[in-house]
């Protein structure tokens, strides 16, 4: 059975379906309503057979390189464009096919944003290798 | 020792993991004291332990530690005969254990002062304590901190090189031990092993050993904490600051125990960050209600904490927390602004001011304050509540509503 990687992003990523506010500024039922989701998406997929692992990550990015011979490492977390892509987090599953990978991105997408109406999230979808 | 000897079955506590696990400080202790390496004689008594979860509960033997010894012992000869084979040298025989009867506290503590050995890394000294001192397997400590088992075994063996040719007979630093310990607590309920509540079995023992009230109040700050545990969620998984949990569900019987060891440990008279903060803790334990927090006793607690830390910032924050209740919320972000260089990218700094913010009727601050430590939080039901907290705070909702 192949695995997939499911990512959801902070930023980054084709054209937002619509735009929307941080969180911390929806109504508190929409916030419970989004983890009430989020929750009930791993359940889910814990119940069908087909959860691997799941991790959130904090937001502050810092790109690194090797600096050279007896040189430190060379550190910047920016100025990026601000279309750049900054992963949030990840689902991996263990499904049938590209196509059940697929269909649970679409779900974890449709989770509901301000006002409980769907917030249309793009996920990346990424086969991961054997 | 005939181990497969079934004239005597062992009671249900006898069986108990916990039970095994509590001998194993002692058998090792005592392999080491007649002079066996420590690295040599901790491995060979983990496959001594493995093997005993799979035959003692179909033949459980007369006498669980001598039994754990002789298996070790069979071991470790095994292991230096083929040591030997390999560098053709003479086989080493080696008479079964002496069975010199050691205080069991004395046991404890020189694996502490081992396991604890300031030269290692505080992730390696907490793995090397599970194992050897809690007598958990490389498998539970993995499950614990989410790391594959090999990773684990390689981690514990790397720590035990690093002991290797150290002179391990002397007393060690006990201020590691209880930092070591506290970190064991704090690693909080993940996995199969509850690693809380082993950190205050090791505690339990520790204080067995020693008459350091600094331990005392180790065990007692643990044991306060912990009573609040099981209203710290809900059945949700969200988390119930302290103000907001039902004080019913709180353990008493642990409030009791920790405030009778507190009391034990406050009257040798020689305090530590230890006692002070269970003693912050106690205070919390004892107000019936939110309101009825006694905050001037508290903050007079921070103070003293405050001054044996040596100005510990995350000491500072809490009595900034205090000095909000005490003196107004103006003076707790008062006391916040002083530590901003020091703590001001940390997520808890940022949710300190707006806990104050919300207490000052400060809503539109609080919700930015909220805003910020949720972007900076590290652990997912942190930010979680973090954000709900922000969303409640523009909503114009008290939390306390």
């Amino acid at each position: 059975m192949p695995k997939y990687l499911l990512l959801k992003h902070y930023s980054g990523g084709p054209t937002p379906h619509h735009p929307f506010p941080t969180m911390d500024q929806w109504a508190p039922e929409d916030v419970e309503a989004h983890f009430a989701f989020l929750r009930h998406v791993g359940t889910l997929l814990e119940e069908s057979g087909e959860y691997v692992g799941a991790q959130a990550l904090t937001q502050a990015q810092t790109w690194v390189r090797y600096g050279g011979p007896d040189a430190a490492p060379v550190i910047t977390d920016g100025p990026l464009p601000e279309t750049s892509d900054l992963v949030a987090g990840w689902y991996m599953v263990d499904v049938e096919s590209r196509e059940r990978a697929v269909e649970i991105a679409a779900y974890i997408s449709s989770e509901p944003g301000p006002g409980g109406e769907p917030i249309y999230e793009w996920i990346d979808v990424r086969e991961v290798m054997s | 020792m005939d181990r497969r000897a079934r004239g005597h079955v062992l009671t249900p506590a006898e069986l108990d993991e916990g039970a095994l696990r509590a001998l194993v400080p002692r058998v090792l202790a005592g392999l080491v004291r007649r002079g066996e390496d420590f690295d040599a004689a901790e491995d060979a008594l983990q496959e001594a332990l493995l093997e005993a979860l799979r035959v003692w509960p179909e033949a459980p033997p007369r006498d669980p530690r001598a039994w754990l010894t002789t298996v070790a012992t069979r071991r470790l000869v095994d292991a230096r005969r083929s040591e030997a084979a390999r560098q053709r040298r003479e086989d080493a025989t080696h008479a079964e254990p002496e069975q010199a009867e050691t205080e069991q506290g004395d046991d404890t503590l020189f694996l502490l002062f081992c396991c604890c050995h300031p030269e290692l890394a505080p992730a390696s000294q907490v793995a090397l304590t599970l194992r050897a001192v809690g007598g958990l397997t490389t498998r539970e400590i993995a499950d614990a901190f989410f790391v594959p088992e090999a990773t684990m075994a390689q981690r514990i063996s790397r720590a035990k090189r690093t002991l290797h040719g150290r002179r391990l007979d002397q007393p060690g630093d006990l201020a590691v031990v209880l930092r070591v310990l506290y970190l064991v607590y704090t690693a909080g309920h993940a996995g199969r092993v509850d690693l809380a509540v082993e950190a205050i079995r090791l505690a339990r023992q520790l204080t067995l050993a020693t008459d350091e009230p600094e331990a005392r109040g180790l065990l007692a700050l643990m044991l306060l904490n912990h009573a609040r545990h099981p209203a710290r969620f809900d059945v949700e998984g969200r988390i119930v600051t302290l103000d907001r949990q039902d004080r019913g569900l709180w353990d008493t019987r642990e409030i009791a125990e920790g405030v009778r060891v507190l009391q034990s440990a406050l009257t040798a008279e020689r305090p530590g960050r230890y006692q002070v903060e269970a003693s912050i803790a106690a205070l919390h334990d004892d107000a019936a209600t939110a309101a009825e927090t006694d905050w001037q006793q508290v903050l007079a607690w921070y103070d003293d904490l405050v001054a044996v830390t040596g100005e510990d910032p995350i000491a500072s924050l809490g009595r900034a927390v205090a000095v909000g209740h005490v003196l107004g919320p103006d003076a707790g972000l008062r006391e916040t602004e002083r530590l901003r260089g020091v703590l001001g990218e940390r997520h808890r700094w940022h949710a300190v001011r707006a806990y104050l913010h919300e207490l000052g009727g400060d809503l539109p601050a609080a919700a930015a304050s909220y805003a910020g430590a949720a972007a900076l939080a590290t652990d997912v039901a942190e930010r979680d509540h973090l954000v709900r907290q922000a969303a409640r705070s523009r909503a114009g909702l008290r939390s306390d509503a």
